[in-house]
């Protein structure tokens, strides 16, 4: 037996069970592809984020907010064994809009979630004014935003960064630039380089690549990519305290701007007709980034289910093996290394998952 | 930074000298000259100090490909050595300023 | 949009031959050039300088004067001052000139954006007053300036032609510092250079100048550093067993040049590594013809040739280009490319054995040496990020920044694959490149909003 656990997929949510399990002193095997691979963990937007997510699904609410709870002392933890700080700042977060109307909509769903959730749901209404006093770039088209308290972002390549060391200081090992090609009964792993693994458990984490393997492993794994732009600007002095969904500065200073969500297959191509458009939108936003120079601009692949909650699954043909997939592998990076292992080692305080079985779509 | 002679010309130039401010320092440099060459003639050799260690950085490749020789006009980050010197052009280096 | 039979990116050689036998053709050109007036790099602003400094710049110079007429050609548009940012390829450009964004769609597309100073990573490269030895004949051109106290660095021909332009302007350089080993293993080249004797024959000459003019020339030099506070303050390096330092105030690098990547990538055409030149290029037919069907590339852009070079493959994409829409028939064509094919095939014929003569400077980078310019990242760290299972360029920009910064990787892209191909023991074609996107040159956020479309927004959602 080479390991306890084989990861298959080496992106931020792989690297975060992983990081998780090599601390209850599980050997760990993780197998990550090549330099060319659909990486969403490098073109993520690098949200910590609670506001919007769970509408009408406040297990999701929840999970997020649980993630977010426990974003500090991971990151903490990160940065003290690493030296590698995934600069998190979780002083709050907005969504902008740009009509009263759209605002007042916004906020009558955020008032039915707040209910739902028992009145945990911390977010306040600015209007355009007070909206200045926090955040004086803000343009005069903008009508105002919710500020929830609980949303924050990181550097999310500095969190890749951070877990990528943390697990091999830990002892795991990292098979790189190679890929799965067969999962035999008793968690044989064969890769296309010819070599095998062979681990107790599987853990499936390959993004978009688990729609090509998950059904070999007994899962439906009904994801698909959609496609999101991303903009970045040269580095800025100042400009914004908090985060919002479309804009936020990033610890280097370059203001980061996106993004859009295009059904366009496995296609992550950047389009001047969409890119425009949105540095159009940041620029009424804040109308100082019109003088501000793009550098450059990315589209990434998210991983979206149906219902664009994640699934957490065991197998139920392939003993041991499990698969996990999100499009919000930032956020909940830190439920996934701090609960997860509990999960997949079937402990009594594992968190109850059920509801996020792949099971809750039709055939 | 100035320096007597880093980089001289070899003929005068023809064309006619303007002013030029950068950095609050008034020049004179000959119209049409790319800012870049204009400012190492007049004895510049920093154009700015970079956002990431505050390292001074000079013109280096002269063909808008380095990105070195950044400089702010109207608001706007600028490649020195893509910009022509005109009358009353008004010019900062880019990124951190001096004593911020 | 504006619509043209062909849109030609660079007004250098490659561009501006093509352009004129498109236009002849009967061809709608528009040549777009980030310059104020064309010739490139190599025949940069050659009508303003040519009555002032024509002698010192040289012959070969000057015979850029016959070429840039073409941007005067019937039919041809001539947009100076324009910087592309987006390339499409169905032919779209997005570009902005004079601080306003607009596009252009073009039935065929050329390429023709010459090459870049091979990076030349070395201790103390960042400091004001270390330029490329490019950069040094760009300011004598266009600017008529010179350094007084400037050391040269490196290897390859265009080191001892800035040297000696540098002699001739009545400012000699301080000392040339040369990397290259003994002329031993290219012997085997030598004898089809020969057939190049004109270009032998010119370096002879420099030579033979520099020698008069007593500028000293260290050979085989190793350990190069450049010091000082704030600014050059001096050189230092070991030749024949011995430390050297040179007081100087400008030093000026040079170990060859590589194509401009930067346009073909982004479009993502075929590239493959070339072990003779130490460089990507991409894959082009014997018409310049990329692996999308129209779109063309011409000159060093394609793998460095040089300038007469680069004219004639310009020409012969526009043969081709015409052929394609229909404005010149397949006989005409083949007959026109035989006389260019034989002057092409004449300045190819000395490429194997410069490119062996002058290797790049392939001494150890230091861990502490920086290689990405703008992010300011050490080869420490790119080794680093090869420890870490980063396989290629882009795993490690992810972990470094390297490559991230406003050049969008022009001057770090072969040091990282190198490092990482050595870190790894990996070739560099497995190791690969810098996965280029829009914009190829930066534009600000304002200009880009320009383009937006009234529906631009819906699919944003």
């Amino acid at each position: 037996m080479d390991a306890d656990y084989a990861i298959i997929g080496g992106g931020v949510v792989g690297l975060s069970v992983a990081y998780g399990l090599t601390r209850r002193g599980l050997r760990v095997i993780v197998i990550d592809g090549e330099d060319d691979a659909f990486r969403a963990s490098r073109g993520n937007f690098g949200l910590v984020w609670v506001q919007s997510k769970g509408m009408g699904a406040p297990h999701y609410a929840r999970w997020s907010q649980r993630s977010a709870a426990a974003w500090g002392a991971f990151a903490k933890e990160l940065s003290d064994e690493t030296g590698y700080d995934p600069s998190l700042q979780q002083e709050g977060g907005y969504d902008f809009h740009l009509s009263e109307e759209s605002l007042a909509d916004k906020v009558a769903q955020y008032e039915a979630l707040k209910l739902e959730l028992g009145g945990d749901y911390p977010f306040e209404v600015l209007g355009h004014n007070a909206l200045k006093r926090e955040e004086p770039a803000i343009g005069p088209k903008v009508a105002g935003a919710i500020l929830h308290h609980q949303d924050g972002h990181v550097n999310p390549l500095l969190l890749l960064r951070g877990l990528s060391d943390a697990i091999r200081k830990a002892g795991a090992t990292v098979i790189n630039g190679d890929r799965v090609i067969r999962v035999e009964e008793g968690c044989r792993l064969t890769l296309a380089s010819g070599r095998n693994v062979m681990a107790k458990k599987v853990v499936l984490t390959a993004g978009l690549g688990a729609k090509e393997l998950g059904p070999e492993l007994g899962f439906r794994a009904p994801i698909r990519p959609q496609r999101g732009q991303v903009l970045i600007t040269e580095k800025l002095p100042k400009l914004m305290n908090r985060p919002s969904g479309i804009i936020r500065q990033v610890n280097e200073g370059g203001i980061q701007i996106g993004d859009s969500k295009e059904e366009v297959g496995f296609d992550d191509s950047v389009t001047v007709e969409t890119i425009a458009a949105i540095a159009q939108r940041a620029v009424t936003v804040m109308p100082e980034l019109s003088n501000a120079q793009l550098v450059r601009s990315w589209g990434a692949l998210r991983v979206m289910t149906p219902d664009g909650l994640p699934i957490y699954q065991k197998s139920e043909t392939m003993p041991g093996v499990a698969m996990i997939t999100c499009h919000s592998g930032i956020t909940l990076a830190a439920a996934h290394a701090r609960f997860l292992p509990a999960w997949l080692e079937e402990d009594a305080d594992a968190p109850d998952l059920e509801k996020f079985s792949e099971k809750r779509f039709a055939v | 930074m100035k320096n007597a002679s880093l980089f001289e010309p070899i003929i005068e130039a023809d064309a006619p000298k303007v002013r030029v401010t950068f950095d609050g320092h008034n020049y004179k440099l000959p119209q049409g000259m790319s800012l870049a060459a204009g400012l190492l003639s007049a004895g510049l050799r920093s154009l700015r100090k970079t956002p990431v260690s505050g390292a001074p950085r000079g013109p280096f490749c002269m063909m808008g490909a380095c990105f070195d020789c950044l400089v702010e006009i109207d608001g706007v980050t600028r490649q020195a050595c893509m910009v022509e010197v005109r009358e009353g052009l008004v010019a900062s280096p880019a990124g951190p300023k001096e004593g911020v | 949009m504006k619509k043209y039979d062909l849109a030609i990116i660079g007004a250098g050689p490659a561009g501006l031959a093509a352009a004129a036998e498109a236009s002849a053709a009967g061809l709608t050109v528009v040549m777009l050039d980030e310059q104020a007036r064309s010739g490139g790099q190599i025949y940069r602003d050659v009508e303003r300088a040519a009555p002032t400094r024509g002698t010192i710049l040289g012959e070969d110079y000057l015979h850029g004067l016959s070429l840039i007429g073409a941007t005067r050609a019937e039919r041809v548009t001539y947009m100076p001052r324009t910087t592309v940012w987006d390339i499409t390829p169905d032919g779209e450009l997005s570009y902005t000139r004079d601080g306003r964004a607009d596009c252009l769609q073009a039935k065929r597309l050329l390429i023709a954006t010459g090459a870049l100073e091979r990076p030349m990573p070395l201790p103390g490269w960042t400091l004001p007053g270390v330029m490329t030895a490019g950069a040094a004949q760009i300011l004598l051109k266009q600017s008529g300036l010179i350094s007084r106290r400037a050391v040269l660095v490196g290897s390859g021909p265009l080191l001892y032609l800035v040297a000696v332009q540098m002699v001739r302007a009545g400012a000699p350089p301080l000392a040339l510092l040369e990397t290259q080993g003994l002329i031993v293993g290219p012997a085997r080249h030598l004898p089809r250079a020969l057939m190049g004797w004109r270009v032998l024959a010119k370096g002879m000459g420099l030579l033979a100048e520099l020698r008069q003019a007593g500028v000293s020339r260290h050979k085989r030099v190793r350990e190069i550093s450049i010091e000082g506070e704030g600014q050059v303050g001096k050189v230092r390096f070991e030749a024949k067993q011995t430390m050297h330092e040179i007081s100087c105030d400008t030093v000026l690098l040079h170990h060859g040049v590589v194509p401009n990547i930067q346009a073909s990538r982004a479009l993502r055409l075929e590239h493959d590594w070339d072990a003779g030149q130490d460089c990507f290029r991409p894959r082009i037919d014997d018409w310049g013809r990329s692996s999308a069907r129209n779109i063309f590339i011409a000159g060093d852009g394609a793998g460095i040739g040089g300038a007469i070079a680069a004219e004639h493959a310009g020409r012969l994409a526009a043969f081709e280009i015409a052929r394609d829409l229909g404005r010149m028939v397949v006989a005409e064509r083949d007959r026109r490319a035989v006389p260019t094919r034989r002057a092409l095939a004449k300045e190819h014929v000395v490429r194997p054995f410069l490119d062996a003569a002058f290797p790049r400077y392939s001494e150890a980078l230091a861990d502490d040496t920086i290689v990405c310019r703008c992010e300011e990242v050490t080869a420490g760290e790119i080794r680093r990020a090869a420890a870490l299972g980063c396989t290629g360029p882009n795993q490690s920009k992810a972990f470094n920044r390297a490559g991230m910064g406003p050049c969008q990787g022009r001057y770090c892209g072969l040091t990282v694959n190198r490092l990482l191909a050595e870190a790894n023991g990996a070739s560099p074609e497995a190791t690969g490149y810098y996965r280029l996107r829009p914009p190829i040159k930066p534009v600000t956020l304002g200009e880009l909003a320009q383009m937006k479309q009234p529906d631009g927004l819906e699919k944003t959602a």
